[in-house]
């Protein structure tokens, strides 16, 4: 689960406070808010780039609020994905890997899963200039799901896609949450996507955030 | 309603002929200047008769009835091979290339972690750090040199035998002057490279550290080679300070920038030019490696 209780945050002139919501365990999270409101200083709060000014963040990890982000058990993916340019797209699979110091054969077969999980299996040895942007977005969650954390974040990863692609991604993205049974928090400007995806919507405005009224169990035969 | 199309209105700003003829005017003057002057020294060289090589009469003799086609290339081989058959400029051959060296190297060991830090970590008198890096840029060669005799002059007597006037003294004034342009090319690499990468590599289990070596690192590739062809090219051309701090005793502290001076002051032109030849190919070298590392991905 995500859980922030009464998080205040504070960038230069621009303050959030009492930002209080929770996302069950393993549900779908999606948080809405307009551009330039602040949901992306949220999640950076949540990963752990952003210091917070007062409150807790409790994930499955516990009280995370001072921890860095790398103790913090969860998966980031930004905005365009941002690829490391000098590696290729298996590196980019095994790096959180071989921090752990995995060793080599479960690095490898977890690489495996990862290429067919996303389809990115001939993309392997390449490196990411020349991807397409539904490429480096699949790599990107690859990357970020590799140590199977419990928590996933994920900026936007959509809004940079062409329509045909997005949609394949919104299924992508459901199954990956039933299958792993992480818990995401996903960001957007967009209220279409949020209610084709999320179990939990929220939405930001004013500096509060708050549940959106039209949270619903998803019914998968009713949004084609 | 009037509208944007009803008739037309033709409009003809000037003619950008003498737009382009002005830049080139101004820029070209400036190439044409560095070109005549290495055309002036292959011509002096070209031109100055063998027989002022000295010790090799021989080949003087059989050299001046070649027609001028031949005798030009002819003569700048013998100058260069009259300078480099003298012991003290293959000395200070060896010291220049020994000591811009380990310059270089020693310049990137300080340049990296210090560019890193102003580019990535705020902290406070960033700003009077930044100035102090300047200062090695802008201050005159002459008061560098003469500021470090001055330093020196406060330490141990045993250091400063060790050092003033001897051949760490060539290593620690090059060094002074070429860390600072290694600092500014390493910032300026770390400032391009985006720090959402290190944020990333930040949430995948990296500290500080490993996300500097694994993700930082790997990207600055060519600013690294930059930066220490940077700080070896200035290596090789410091003087001021060499001739103040570390003198310019010949089979001793003597590089090639000192030795240009020294053959100049006992009136060897024809060996001064050759041995600025020499630097001008090193100097050439140097920057063919800098484009190239630039231009392309080469190293991945």
């Amino acid at each position: 689960m995500i859980t922030l209780e009464n998080v205040a945050i504070e960038q230069g002139e621009f303050r959030l406070t009492d930002v209080s919501f929770s996302i069950p365990a393993g549900a779908y999270g999606v948080l809405m808010g307009a551009t330039g409101s602040g949901k992306t200083t949220i999640l950076e709060a949540v990963c752990g780039l952003r210091p917070v000014a007062g409150g807790r963040i409790l994930l499955p990890a516990g009280d995370v609020t001072h921890l860095r982000p790398s103790e913090r058990d969860l998966g980031y993916v930004p905005q365009d994905g941002v690829l490391f340019p000098s590696m290729t797209v298996a590196e980019h699979l095994a790096f959180a890997l071989h921090l752990r110091r995995w060793p080599a054969a479960a690095i490898r077969r977890r690489v495996g899963e990862l290429a067919a999980m996303f389809a990115i299996e001939p993309l392997l040895p390449r490196r990411p200039p020349g991807l397409s942007g539904g490429e480096r977005q699949r790599v990107a969650l690859g990357r970020a799901l590799a140590f199977r954390p419990s928590v996933l974040c994920l900026d936007e990863p959509l809004s940079a896609l062409d329509s045909g692609t997005r949609q394949r991604m919104y299924s992508l993205l459901q199954n990956v949450c039933r299958q792993t049974g992480v818990t995401v928090l996903h960001v957007t400007h967009s209220r279409r996507e949020a209610r084709r995806l999320g179990d939990t919507l929220l939405r930001l405005h004013d500096g509060k955030v708050v549940r959106d009224a039209a949270t619903a169990p998803r019914n998968p035969q009713t949004e084609a | 309603m009037p509208t944007h199309n009803t008739s037309p209105n033709p409009h003809r700003p000037p003619n950008d002929a003498r737009f382009y003829a002005a830049l080139g005017v101004l820029g070209g003057f400036y190439v044409l200047v560095i070109v005549a002057l290495l055309l002036a020294d292959l011509a002096y060289m070209a031109t100055s008769d063998a027989t002022e090589a000295g010790w090799m009469p021989d080949v003087a003799r059989r050299i001046s009835p070649w027609p001028a086609v031949a005798r030009a290339p002819a003569n700048v081989l013998v100058n260069l091979l009259a300078a480099l058959a003298k012991p003290e400029i293959r000395y200070a051959i060896v010291l220049s290339l020994v000591s811009c060296t380990i310059t270089a190297i020693v310049s990137l060991w300080v340049a990296v972690p210090l560019g890193y830090v102003l580019a990535r970590v705020p902290f406070r008198g960033r700003g009077l750090v930044d100035l102090i890096l300047d200062i090695p840029i802008v201050l005159p060669p002459l008061v560098l040199g003469l500021s470090l005799l001055i330093l020196f002059q406060f330490s141990p007597r045993a250091v400063r035998e060790a050092v003033v006037y001897q051949v760490p003294a060539v290593i620690l004034a090059q060094f002074v002057v070429a860390c600072a342009f290694a600092v500014r090319t390493m910032q300026a690499t770390f400032q391009l490279i985006d720090p959402r990468r290190e944020q990333v590599a930040l949430t995948l289990g990296c500290n500080r550290a490993q996300a500097f070596w694994r993700v930082v690192l790997p990207e600055s590739k060519r600013g690294i080679i930059t930066a220490g062809t940077l700080a070896w090219a200035r290596a090789l051309g410091e003087f001021g300070p060499l001739l103040i701090f570390a003198g310019a005793t010949r089979m001793k502290t003597e590089v090639l920038s000192t030795t240009v001076f020294l053959e100049l002051s006992i009136g060897n032109l024809p060996a001064a030019v050759a041995v600025s030849m020499i630097m001008i190919v090193a100097a050439a070298v140097v920057l063919a490696i800098m484009r190239l590392a630039g231009s392309r991905e080469w190293i991945l």
